[in-house]
Formats: structure tokens, C-alpha cells, sequence
């Protein structure tokens, strides 16, 4: 009903601006800023895991190379690539949604909840693997392997156990953000296929393209810090 | 004073709409500042409640009114209800929501349904912390410290963390409002150096806000997944490093207390410069100095942790940066008292907040820096001059500078005036028992009682009836001015839009504000605290200057 309205009378009152913002660019920047701050509070969030990863890493070296090693390197690789691509999607979604055009932008979001599926797909395998390894913290732990370049020193599972305890705490936490950003990015394709978006009114498509690129970057950290560890050895 | 409004006829936000769906649906900020006014107010008197049973069992030197376990649990739920369901919300959320908006002169916060949203978190999270409370309470003391809160506790630790972790966001999405409001919705003319200094220090209060609670919701998920599920994160018997939960706890939880601090800072510098009828004194170093003691106030928290068995240059280094904090604390009270000098000063009861707020913040401020220093810190650690030293901040500093604002802005919340006469009086009551609370505490501490026991020595006793009989005190001054709040809303006078004859765009609005705030939108070409232009037909109105 009323995007249908202000289809036909764009210039009569624009639904999309709120009561208490004077223009547009009002709401856009502070829908924005908004958004930013947010990505900040979500980097302290990780930034506290990421801390807790450092002093363990240092302090255990060995032993978190043992159990990183455990990890398929090769799947961790394809969802960096994965996730990648959906950036790029995600892009192209925010170009389209600017410039009006229509099936590219219906096209390109659809793309991106497919890559972002097919992450947690690739990710759920892997925790799969780790409950048959019994490498899941808690009472049924198990971990026998030795240090990477001292293959006459058995790794200590209790430290090897701190790191997948972090390891599924962060990328636990990553998976969940990646449900979270399905969840809106249907939320846009609907919006998006009710025509809610013109090259004057987008913010939604921008602040949610934020939100996914963020999502991305924790990842890019994520792999080579928990898949990668001394892997030349 | 100037012609009575006829006020009733008016609309305004709070008559516009009556039932309580227009309360838990709306998304004005007036009222939900009002939701959170009521919702914190209930949570004090609970943290109020267990500190009268703290006091009241600390009144022996036996252990006779409640047993050791209670105890625990009695100090432990009385530091986090008041500081996670009180302290933390009580300026921003309930002045800070009401004046932020109308200070900047906009319709609204930038976000009004994450506005609303935020007060449902803080909703729920209370309700988890009640709900902790009833099957049983929780025991670690306020700070959770690990490996006695993941491994040995027996009380509901998961409870408590859920409760705090929730109620956090509410703090985050109050932070973030605040700051894009700020940014992106002042009025014409409204530069950054005619902002009111109020909002300069709900500016710093919400940088702390956004970038430190995060970290302790983290922390939080580690100890509830490491109690759980034993991963040795921070349990020594497992590898794991209880020094790590420490740096991570007080990462936010010494910043939380410039969160508490830093509004009531505005507070007070609003209340001086009206009641002492100037400019306030060095604008731009009042207003750096709130974002200084943010960005400092991120680089002391291991203060906390010198007798933990933290590195000695570590130790070192933290002390030095917790002088440095000192300074732009200091540059704060210097200017307050430059701002007094010559002025026409007032003494009404905001302002005689205003007055306790000074003393007791300087008191609780310099016994920091006794603390902040490496040898004393080693004498007096865990004893009663700690519990002295931080209550002197957040009940004498930021509490007083609630209590301040709540009777400064009543006449524009409520529409009507509260008695001044009882105001005064309990000014004087709060500041009394204040006083007779936790001086004895100083030196209860600094003979050698720790906190956190049921039982003392006889020795001790003489101080700790003060201290009780004080908090009796202290507990009718509070309870009188939510009386008397009360009675005006239905008896009080009715009050005229500025009773105050105050600067800021608050004041240029009607009491109560309609609800988008302003009839039409206000254009900004004046400073701040232009009071001296304000004051130039009234010049007959000699002060009684002291």
C-alpha cells in the first residue's frame, strides 16, 4: 500500500523518513553512524576472544599447533573463499540497489544467502568431524598427538583442550553472526522484491552490507589464526 | 516569578495519550526515561534492602543475624543490582534519555524503537537477576572472580552472568543512541561548543559504554561456558590463567565506574553554573576533560590486580596512569570552584546536591590516589578503605548527582514543583548519613578490617555502629525525596517552563514538554550558560553571596 503510493507520488511524502529526522540525509548518516558504532562494540566483543587466544598461544605454542593441525585446512581455505565471494556479491547488491536495477539486485542477494548457507554448511562438517574426533571440550575430551617438529613429545590435551574450547567459542560466535546476517539479508530480498528500494531510498541495503562485510573480516582473521598455526612443520 | 501557565490545558507528553499500551508501546524518549526512572528506582531499593542487612548483621562483632553463606550472598547481590541495575543505568538512562534529546534540540533520539528495545533488555535482564535471587542468589562477590566462580561456587553463578550479560546490551544500545544522536541530530547553531556540558559528558560516557561492555558480555560467556563445561580458560588446575579473567573483568568493570561518575559530572557542572548564575568556568577544558578521563579511565584497570601477582612493571606503569586520571578529574573540580567565585550563588536544593556532590567526589577521588599509589595499595588492599574510597564516588560522587538532576529537571519531567523546604532537608540527611556511613569505613580500613566478613573483633565495633546508624540515616534521605516526588505529582505546584531561570534548550520548552519537544524547531545562536545575558533584566535581584 504505501510503497505503492509513493511509487506513484514519490514526491508527496516519502514513507521512508521518519517523524523525527528533518531530510533523507539526516536519517541515512545517522542510520550509518549507527552501524558503525555498532561494528566497534562487536570488535570488542571478539577483541576479548582474540585477547584470551594470544596469551594462550604464546603461552602454549606447541601444543596449539598440535591441535590446529587437527583442523582441515582445505575446508577452512574453500569457506574463506566462500565468504569472499559473498562480499562480492554483497557489493553488487548495494550497486544495484543504487542504480535501480532491479533483477541484479534480486540476483545478487539471493547469491549471497546461498554462499552465506553454504558456510555453515561447509563449517557444520567440520564440527562433525570434531565431535567423531571427541576433540569437543568437556567429559568426553580426547587428544593424543604430538607437538608439530618433536614427534617424540605428546602434546598436553588440557592445553590443547583451551584451544578448541576457543576455537569453538569463536567460531561458534562467527556462525551465529552468519545466521544473523541471513536472517536480514532475507529480510532485505523480501524488501527488495517489494520494491522498497530506489536509488534515493537504500539504507537498509547499505548498513546490512556493513554488517556482512564485518562479518567477513572476522573471518579472515579467524581462519589463518586458528586453521594455519605452524603448518610448515 | 513570572505568570502562572495555565498547565493543564496543555498537551503534553504526558496526557497526550493515556492506558498502558501508550506507556510499553512508545517510543518517546521522555517516557522511557520514566519506564527506566521507575524500573531502576525498584532496583535500588533491593540493592538497598541487602545493604540495611549487610549493616545491620556488621552492627556485632558476632556473626548472629544471618549465616556466613547469606552473607556472601547479601554483598555479592547488593554489588550487582546496584551496580549493573543502578548506578550503570541511573543518569544516562533515565536524565541522560529525558535532557539528551532536548539539550541537542531534536524531536527524538536517533533511534527511538532501539530506544525501547533497550529498556525490554534491561526488563529482562532484571528479570533474570530476580529470578537469580530467588532460587537462591549468588555468592563471588560482584566480580565473579575465577577459579572460585567457574569450579568451587555452588550458588547460581550462570544465573547471575546471564542477568548482567543481558542488561549490558540495554547499556550498549543506550550508548549508541546517544552518540549518533549527538552527532547527527543537534539543531541549527547548535555547534559542538555551544553543546550543553551534560552532553559532553553523556558523550564520554557512552564512548565507555560502547567499546567496554562488550568485553565483560564476553567474559561473561567464559566463565558461564567454562563453569559448564570445564574448559580450563581460567582454572589453573586446567592451564588456564585466573589473572586473564581478572584483566578482562576490570577492562570494563573500571571504566563501568567513570560510566557512573561521568554523567553526574554533568550533572553537576548543568546545576553550578545555574544556581551560581555564570558561564561556567574554562568551557573546552570541562568538555575535554570528560573525554580525557574516558580514554584514560580504558588504561588504569590493573590497579585492581597489584596484590594478584601481576608483573612489577606492569604494576608500575598502572600506577602512574592512575595519577594520570587524576588530572582531568581535577581540572573538573578546580573549574566547578572557579565557576562559585563571584558568583550569585543559589541554595536550592539541586544546588546543595551540587555542594555534596563536590566534597564527597574530592574526598572519594584523592583517596584514590592514596590507593592508585603501589605501597599504600599493599596496606589497605580488600579492607574497608577500599569499600570507603568507591562508595565515596559512586553514592557520594554519582548518586549525589543524580539525586541533583532528579530535583533540577523534576519541574520539566513532572510538571509541577517539588517542596523545597523537604528538598533541603533531605539534602542535608542524605549528606549526614552519607558521611557517618563511610567515614568510619576510612579508618575501619586503614586499622585492618577487610571487606567482605560476617565477623570482626570487638575492637571494630564502636565504628561499625556509626557506620549502621549512618546508613539508617541515609536510607530515610533517600526514601524522602521518592515521597515527596510522589505527593508533587499530585499536590505539588503546578511549574512554570523555566522555574529555574536556566540556560538550555530544555528549559525553552513547556513543562511537561510536548511530545515531540519543541512547537517548532529551535535555532541556536547563543553559548552555553549565557547567563549573564539571561540575568540582564533581573539585575534588582541582589545575590546573598556567602
Amino acid at each position: 500500500m504505501h510503497s505503492q503510493a509513493a511509487a506513484v507520488h514519490p514526491e508527496v511524502h516519502n514513507p521512508a523518513l521518519l517523524h523525527h529526522f528533518a531530510e533523507p540525509q539526516q536519517q541515512r548518516d545517522a542510520a550509518s553512524l549507527g552501524m558503525w558504532i555498532f561494528l566497534a562494540t562487536e570488535v570488542m566483543f571478539f577483541g576479548g576472544l582474540f585477547c584470551a587466544y594470544l596469551i594462550y598461544r604464546i603461552k602454549y605454542f606447541g601444543d596449539f599447533a598440535a591441535a590446529s593441525q587437527t583442523l582441515n585446512a582445505a575446508l577452512g581455505a574453500a569457506n574463506t573463499v566462500v565468504l569472499i565471494c559473498s562480499s562480492l556479491t554483497v557489493v553488487l547488491a548495494v550497486w544495484a540497489a543504487q542504480h535501480a536495477r532491479r533483477t541484479m539486485l534480486l540476483v545478487s542477494l539471493v547469491l549471497t544467502i546461498i554462499l552465506g548457507f553454504a558456510f555453515l554448511g561447509i563449517k557444520a562438517d567440520e564440527y562433525k568431524e570434531k565431535f567423531e574426533l571427541h576433540h569437543v571440550p568437556g567429559a568426553s575430551f580426547q587428544f593424543q598427538k604430538s607437538i608439530p617438529g618433536h614427534p617424540d613429545q605428546m602434546a598436553n590435551p588440557q592445553h590443547a583442550q583451551i584451544y578448541f574450547a576457543l576455537y569453538f567459542i569463536m567460531t561458534g560466535l562467527h556462525a551465529l553472526h552468519m545466521i544473523v546476517g541471513i536472517g536480514i539479508f532475507t529480510w532485505l530480498l523480501y524488501s527488495a522484491w517489494r520494491g522498497r528500494f530506489t536509488p534515493e531510498y537504500n539504507t537498509p541495503m547499505e548498513i546490512g552490507g556493513l554488517y556482512w562485510h564485518f562479518v567477513d573480516i572476522i573471518w579472515i582473521y579467524l581462519f589463518p589464526l586458528l586453521y594455519l598455526i605452524d603448518l610448515h612443520k | 516569578m513570572a505568570i502562572e501557565n495555565p498547565q493543564p490545558e496543555r498537551v503534553n507528553y504526558l496526557n497526550k495519550e493515556y492506558g498502558i499500551g501508550s506507556w510499553l508501546l512508545t517510543t518517546d524518549h521522555k517516557r522511557i526515561a520514566l519506564l527506566y526512572l521507575i524500573s531502576i528506582t525498584f532496583f535500588f531499593f533491593i540493592g538497598g534492602f541487602f545493604a540495611l542487612l549487610i549493616r545491620l548483621e556488621l552492627l556485632t562483632p558476632a556473626g548472629d543475624l544471618v549465616q556466613a553463606d547469606t552473607y556472601n550472598k547479601l554483598f555479592t547481590m547488593h554489588g550487582q543490582v546496584m551496580v549493573f541495575f543502578f548506578l550503570i543505568p541511573s543518569i544516562p538512562a533515565v536524565l541522560g534519555n529525558f535532557l539528551v534529546p532536548m539539550m541537542v534540540g531534536a524531536k527524538d533520539l536517533a533511534f527511538p524503537r532501539i530506544n525501547l528495545l533497550s529498556w525490554y533488555i534491561y526488563v529482562i535482564g532484571g528479570i533474570l537477576m530476580l529470578h537469580c535471587m530467588a532460587t537462591g542468589g549468588v555468592d563471588t562477590g560482584w566480580t565473579f572472580y575465577t577459579p572460585f566462580s567457574t569450579a568451587f561456587s555452588n550458588t547460581k553463578v550462570i544465573e547471575a552472568g546471564l542477568a548482567i550479560f543481558v542488561a549490558g546490551f540495554s547499556s550498549i544500545l543506550t550508548g549508541l543512541n546517544f552518540i549518533v544522536t549527538i552527532h547527527r541530530m543537534r539543531a541549527p547553531g547548535m555547534t559542538w561548543s555551544r553543546l550543553p556540558l551534560f552532553i559532553w559528558a553523556h558523550y564520554a560516557t557512552s564512548i565507555i559504554q560502547i567499546l567496554g561492555t562488550p568485553v565483560i558480555a564476553i567474559t561473561l560467556v567464559l566463565v558461564v561456558a567454562e563453569r559448564s563445561l570445564h574448559l580450563g580458560i581460567f582454572d589453573p588446575k586446567l592451564g588456564g590463567d585466573p589473572l586473564l579473567f581478572q584483566h578482562l573483568f576490570w577492562f570494563y568493570s573500571h571504566p563501568a565506574v567513570y560510566i557512573m561518575i561521568l554523567p553526574s559530572m554533568g550533572v553537576v557542572t548543568e546545576i553550578i553554573a545555574c544556581f551560581s548564575r555564570k558561564r561556567i568556568f574554562g568551557y573546552s577544558f570541562v568538555a575535554l576533560s570528560s573525554i580525557a578521563i574516558a580514554v584514560f579511565g580504558f588504561l588504569v584497570w590493573a590497579h585492581h590486580m597489584f596484590v594478584a601477582g601481576i608483573s612489577v612493571y606492569a604494576a608500575l606503569v598502572f600506577s602512574l596512569l592512575s595519577y594520570a586520571v587524576a588530572v582531568p578529574s581535577a581540572v573538573k573540580v578546580f573549574n566547578w570552584t572557579a565557576t562559585l567565585y563571584k558568583g550569585s550563588i543559589h541554595y536550592d536544593a539541586p544546588m546543595l546536591y551540587a555542594f555534596g556532590f563536590l566534597g564527597l567526589f574530592t574526598i572519594g577521588g584523592l583517596t584514590g590516589l592514596f590507593l592508585a599509589a603501589l605501597g599504600v595499595n599493599m596496606h589497605v588492599h580488600d579492607t574497608y578503605f577500599v569499600i570507603a574510597h568507591f562508595h565515596y564516588i559512586m553514592v557520594g560522587g554519582a548518586v549525589m548527582g543524580y539525586l541533583g538532576g532528579m530535583h533540577f529537571w523534576w519541574p520539566k519531567i513532572s510538571g509541577r514543583l517539588y517542596p523545597e523546604g523537604w528538598a533541603r532537608l533531605a539534602a542535608l540527611i542524605v549528606f549526614i548519613g552519607f558521611n557517618l556511613t563511610f567515614f568510619p569505613q576510612f579508618i575501619l580500613g586503614y586499622v585492618g578490617m577487610p571487606r567482605r566478613y560476617y565477623q570482626y573483633p570487638a575492637e571494630f565495633q564502636v565504628l561499625n555502629v556509626l557506620s549502621t546508624a549512618g546508613a539508617t540515616i541515609l536510607g530515610v534521605g533517600y526514601l524522602l525525596p521518592m515521597i515527596y516526588f510522589l505527593w508533587s505529582m499530585r499536590y505539588g505546584k503546578p511549574a512554570p517552563d523555566n522555574p529555574w531561570n536556566a540556560a538550555g534548550l530544555e528549559w525553552k520548552t513547556a513543562s511537561p514538554p510536548p511530545t515531540f519537544n519543541f512547537d517548532q524547531e529551535p535555532v541556536v545562536t547563543w553559548e552555553a550558560y549565557n547567563y549573564e545575558e539571561l540575568d540582564a533584566p533581573h539585575r534588582e535581584e541582589v545575590p546573598v553571596a556567602g
